[in-house]
């Protein structure tokens, strides 16, 4: 596959890094000559320098028969610019990264009409990681989709859980919570469970939810936890503020520490619910004095990393707090996985990861109306996300109505940036965007999940 | 610098070339010559074995930075010829183990020059090895490697850089390997062509063979000691037309195969280097018409030795050391221009040498107005600093061997013409010089010194000076 990757900053440096390993062919996009050069040196790649908003830098790079553009300049609006450019040419998908809050709010809409395959905004990715940490425990494994509004989540079945011996109809009945099982192992046995499948101890299942939905779910069935009721965090830049946007949001008492008067003015403004506190984190006697000897998580967000580093360090002396660390830089990643640190979260890494996993679902299915394939379970079952672009026999019909094949499940529909767990009366729309998860692969299309 | 990559990477080179002797070795067996495809399947097993030792441990350590990168393309292209010289050791054809290394150090560098005085005595399995190793010579033993090997990602760029020739050595795709196979591809479509031509015009398969590895590669060994001279004037013709072809930057023939045609028809050295060959031949066809009765013949000569001698390749038709002044001083300054960057010819560079006037207008520009603010465009496209001086440090370097080289084989004692051109047509990889080195004439007189200093000459030259030189930095060893 070609790529072009504009904007050779820490993120594209790392993109440039995995794909190029990847047997994909790869043009680097850069203002900097010498950024061109030393990447162009270390990479199998081919540098073109330029500003990725003029539509000649563009052709130079061959975007007439490039299959991906990902724009990750530091700029917005340069990067949403030139995947307008690059959309001039129909088969071009384009990725943009766009990190400030204002756009991405009305993110549905700009990617909507500017024809974007994903957005990208490094530090709601690694807010949304992060409160993946703090909400879930380690026994729990979680997979994210694409836009990450998606959590499917791995489960054991053991003996004393209350959904062994439960028929599969009976889960929304008796507990009350919108979520689906998707897959189901068995032993060797990988299936999309009927209505009426029953769960056994033994089993392994896949749950599709929204994160609220989750933490009520859990609750119910009796994984036990230690549940993480108050957090602390350092630090209220734009990952400090989407990480407590989005730990208010599941009922996480949140308190926020930021050294900037007009940015605590902000965010108390922002997070109504949160508690901000105007003082410096990294001052220990501060730390003690908000109490973070009886707090659950410690998330350090400033822009340094040693500060970082050192306050998880000092917060594990004073209590039992889980620490979650961010790291900016990651050359010296080996080093700070050997610390005693709980979690590090480099944001470029998920960042990184984020797009290739997509370039790597792309690879497989440049040619149909698939937006992406992710596989599951090792690969015995996928998920197939598609974009509703037409009316068609599947669209404003209860899904009840649809005759859906065996073995295939709708496992999310995507509405204007909400996301709805579907049910027997929810509706294909166009414009929505939809999960569908399967054990089999024969899909080109959203028509593709009625039996003909 | 880490030597076990290089050690590593040298253990392919052997296999390689161990394969390529196989070439001469059944052309031996056709031909009935037993002892010299014995010699040439001896080496063949002796470069394999020491090749599979040389490679059997995949190092540790796998970085191949600028230097070592640099590094093991000159040693690769010194054991290439020192290994490449024992068949003729063997079967007899070249006894001296000096000439020997000559005679092969010019065949992969493209030279063409020669130690032997009668090339016709040469068995013909010899006589195959001498022009495939033009062959191999011409696009480089690493471009063919990086065209099969999937040779460790990012590094490959270091070792194309070291063997391709240019001011500024860039890709034409993003991958290095698919890079060297679209360039491999051409080169051997070129060489499809050139071969079916010759064929066509009435050549034999085995001189046809020969004389298209010398043409393609721009090399220049004849099969006969009158060089072209025997071939008809149609088959002459046509060896002009592929040197001249030969030249060209290849990445003209890339973009025709990308159907780029206004960009490849643009491309400013190419134009260049056409203008060039037609001036000078006209200059010479002019000059010669005493000595020839026929405007076809004058402008048949001329066009050959011009092709020949712009191109690096050093075929010739008639003894060119005869003709009057101007024309020999023009050949001359031909010799130092050389062909276009990019192709397989060698020589100074006609990029190079635009970049260089180029600059100097500047510099003459910025005389009148000193604080003119102005760009070097080359290709369209503003020329980076880094290239402008690494062009000065390149042509420095150049003219620092040239002259050095002219001074150590000056101890022989023959004339300053003969010096020069034996130092300007091999450092430039063309091969025949003027006066005793001339088309007529071969190395054989010089002293084994003259011939180490000038094998010297043919692989700095055909590597373009700066990863031999690099070997005889003492810092380039050490490990830190």
């Amino acid at each position: 596959m070609k790529i072009i990757i504009v904007g050779i900053g820490m993120v594209g440096y790392t993109l440039v890094e995995r794909l190029s390993s990847e047997k994909h062919d790869i043009v680097v996009v850069d203002e900097d000559e010498e950024r061109i050069r030393s990447v162009s040196d270390e990479f199998d790649c081919m540098g073109v320098i330029g500003n990725g908003g003029d539509f000649k830098v563009l052709v130079r790079a061959d975007v007439e028969k490039t299959d991906l553009l990902i724009a990750v300049t530091e700029s917005d609006e340069q990067n949403l610019l030139c995947c307008i450019m690059a959309r001039r040419f129909e088969n071009c998908r384009v990725i943009a990264r766009v990190r400030n809050p204002i756009y991405t709010t009305e993110i549905g809409f700009l990617r909507r009409e500017l024809g974007l395959s994903m957005v990208i905004n490094p530090e709601n990715i690694a807010a949304q990681e992060m409160a993946r940490i703090i909400q879930y425990p380690p026994s729990i494994r979680i997979d994210t989709f694409t836009r990450g509004r998606i959590e499917l989540m791995h489960l054991a079945i053991e003996e004393n859980n209350l959904l062994n011996g439960f028929r599969i109809r009976e889960i929304r009945q008796k507990l009350k919570c919108r979520v689906l099982i998707c897959i189901v192992t068995r032993g060797e046995k990988v299936f999309v469970p009927g209505v009426d499948e029953m769960l056994l101890a033994g089993d392994k299942i896949v749950v599709a939810a929204t994160p609220a939905e989750a933490n009520d779910f859990f609750e119910k069935i009796g994984v036990h936890y230690e549940h993480t009721k108050s957090v602390m965090i350092v630090g209220g830049g734009r990952t400090g503020y989407y990480l407590g946007k989005r730990l208010v949001e599941i009922g996480i008492h949140t308190k926020i520490i930021e050294q900037d008067k007009n940015r605590c003015d902000e965010l108390t403004e922002l997070l109504p619910q949160a508690e901000i506190i105007h003082g410096d984190g990294t001052n220990e006697k501060l730390l003690v004095q908000e109490g973070i000897a009886h707090v659950d998580a410690f998330a350090a967000l400033t822009g340094m990393d040693e500060e970082n580093v050192f306050m998880s360090l000092a917060v594990k002396n004073h209590g039992k707090a889980r620490t979650i660390t961010k790291i900016k830089r990651i050359s010296y990643t080996e080093v700070i996985n050997k610390m005693e640190l709980d979690a590090v979260v480099f944001p470029r890494m998920l960042t990184a990861d984020y797009i290739t996993k997509y370039a790597a679902s792309m690879t497989r299915n440049v040619e149909s109306g698939v937006e992406n394939i992710f596989p599951l379970e090792e690969g015995r079952a996928e998920a197939y996300e598609f974009f509703v672009r037409e009316a068609s026999d599947v669209t404003d019909t209860p899904i009840c109505e649809l005759k859906i094949k065996p073995d295939l499940l709708l496992c999310s529909i995507t509405r204007n940036g909400r996301l709805i767990i579907p049910t027997g009366d929810d509706e294909i729309r166009v414009g929505d965007a939809v999960i569908a998860i399967t054990t089999r692969s024969e899909f080109n299309d959203i028509k593709d999940i009625v039996r003909r | 610098m880490n030597l076990s990559i290089i050690r590593y990477i040298l253990g392919w080179v052997l296999q390689f070339e161990a394969l390529f002797m196989l070439c001469p070795a059944v052309t031996g067996l056709i031909y009935r010559e037993y002892r010299a495809a014995l010699s040439f399947f001896g080496v063949a097993a002796l470069c394999a074995v020491i090749g599979f030792l040389f490679r059997r441990r995949y190092p540790k350590n796998d970085a191949l930075f600028l230097r070592e990168g640099f590094a093991t393309v000159a040693l690769s292209w010194f054991f290439l010829s020192l290994f490449g010289c024992i068949p003729f050791l063997l079967s007899g054809d070249i006894p001296n183990f000096v000439d020997a290394l000559f005679e092969t150090a010019s065949g992969f560098t493209t030279t063409g020059a020669s130690i032997l005085t009668d090339v016709e005595a040469v068995s013909r399995a010899g006589t195959f090895w001498r022009c495939f190793s033009h062959w191999i010579g011409g696009m480089g033993v690493f471009m063919f490697i990086l065209a099969i090997l999937p040779l460790m990602g990012g590094y490959g760029m270091n070792l194309m850089r070291a063997e391709s020739p240019g001011p500024s050595v860039g890709k034409v795709l993003p991958k290095v390997k698919t890079t060297a196979m679209v360039m491999y591809g051409i080169y051997i479509g070129i060489t499809v062509i050139c071969l079916i031509c010759y064929l066509i015009s009435g050549m034999p398969l085995y001189d046809a063979l020969n004389t298209t590895f010398g043409t393609v590669g721009t090399g220049g060994f004849g099969i006969y000691n009158s060089s072209a001279g025997s071939f008809t004037p149609l088959q002459q013709n046509m060896i002009t037309v592929f040197m001249i072809l030969s030249g060209i930057n290849y990445n003209l023939y890339f973009l025709l195969l990308a159907r780029k045609f206004r960009k490849a028809f643009s491309l400013e050295e190419v134009r260049c280097y056409l203008i060039i060959i037609v001036i000078s031949s006209l200059l010479i066809a002019y000059d010669i018409r005493s000595l020839y009765e026929t405007v076809g013949a004058r402008l048949r000569h001329a066009f050959f030795q011009v092709g020949s001698i712009m191109t690096s390749t050093g075929y010739s038709t008639a003894d060119f050391d005869q003709w009057p002044q101007m024309s020999r001083t023009i050949l001359v300054i031909l010799m130092l221009i050389g062909a276009c960057a990019g192709s397989t010819g060698g020589g100074f560079k006609v990029s190079r040498f635009l970049i260089l006037i180029k600059a100097a207008k500047r510099k003459l520009t910025e005389l009148i107005h000193p604080n003119l603010n102005k760009k070097i465009y080359f290709e369209g496209e503003p020329l980076s600093e880094e290239v402008l001086s690494s062009t000065n440090a390149y042509t420095a370097v150049y003219f620092i061997v040239l002259f050095g080289s002219v001074l150590l084989i000056s101890l022989d004692g023959f004339d300053f013409t003969s010096n020069f051109t034996a130092v300007t047509a091999t450092l430039n990889n063309i091969g025949p010089g003027l006066s005793a080195v001339g088309p007529a004439q071969s190395y054989a007189g010089y002293s084994i010194f003259s011939k180490c200093v000038l094998i010297f000459d043919m692989l700095a030259g055909r590597l373009e000076l700066f990863p031999v030189l690099i070997l005889f930095m003492p810092s380039c060893w050490k490990k830190y």
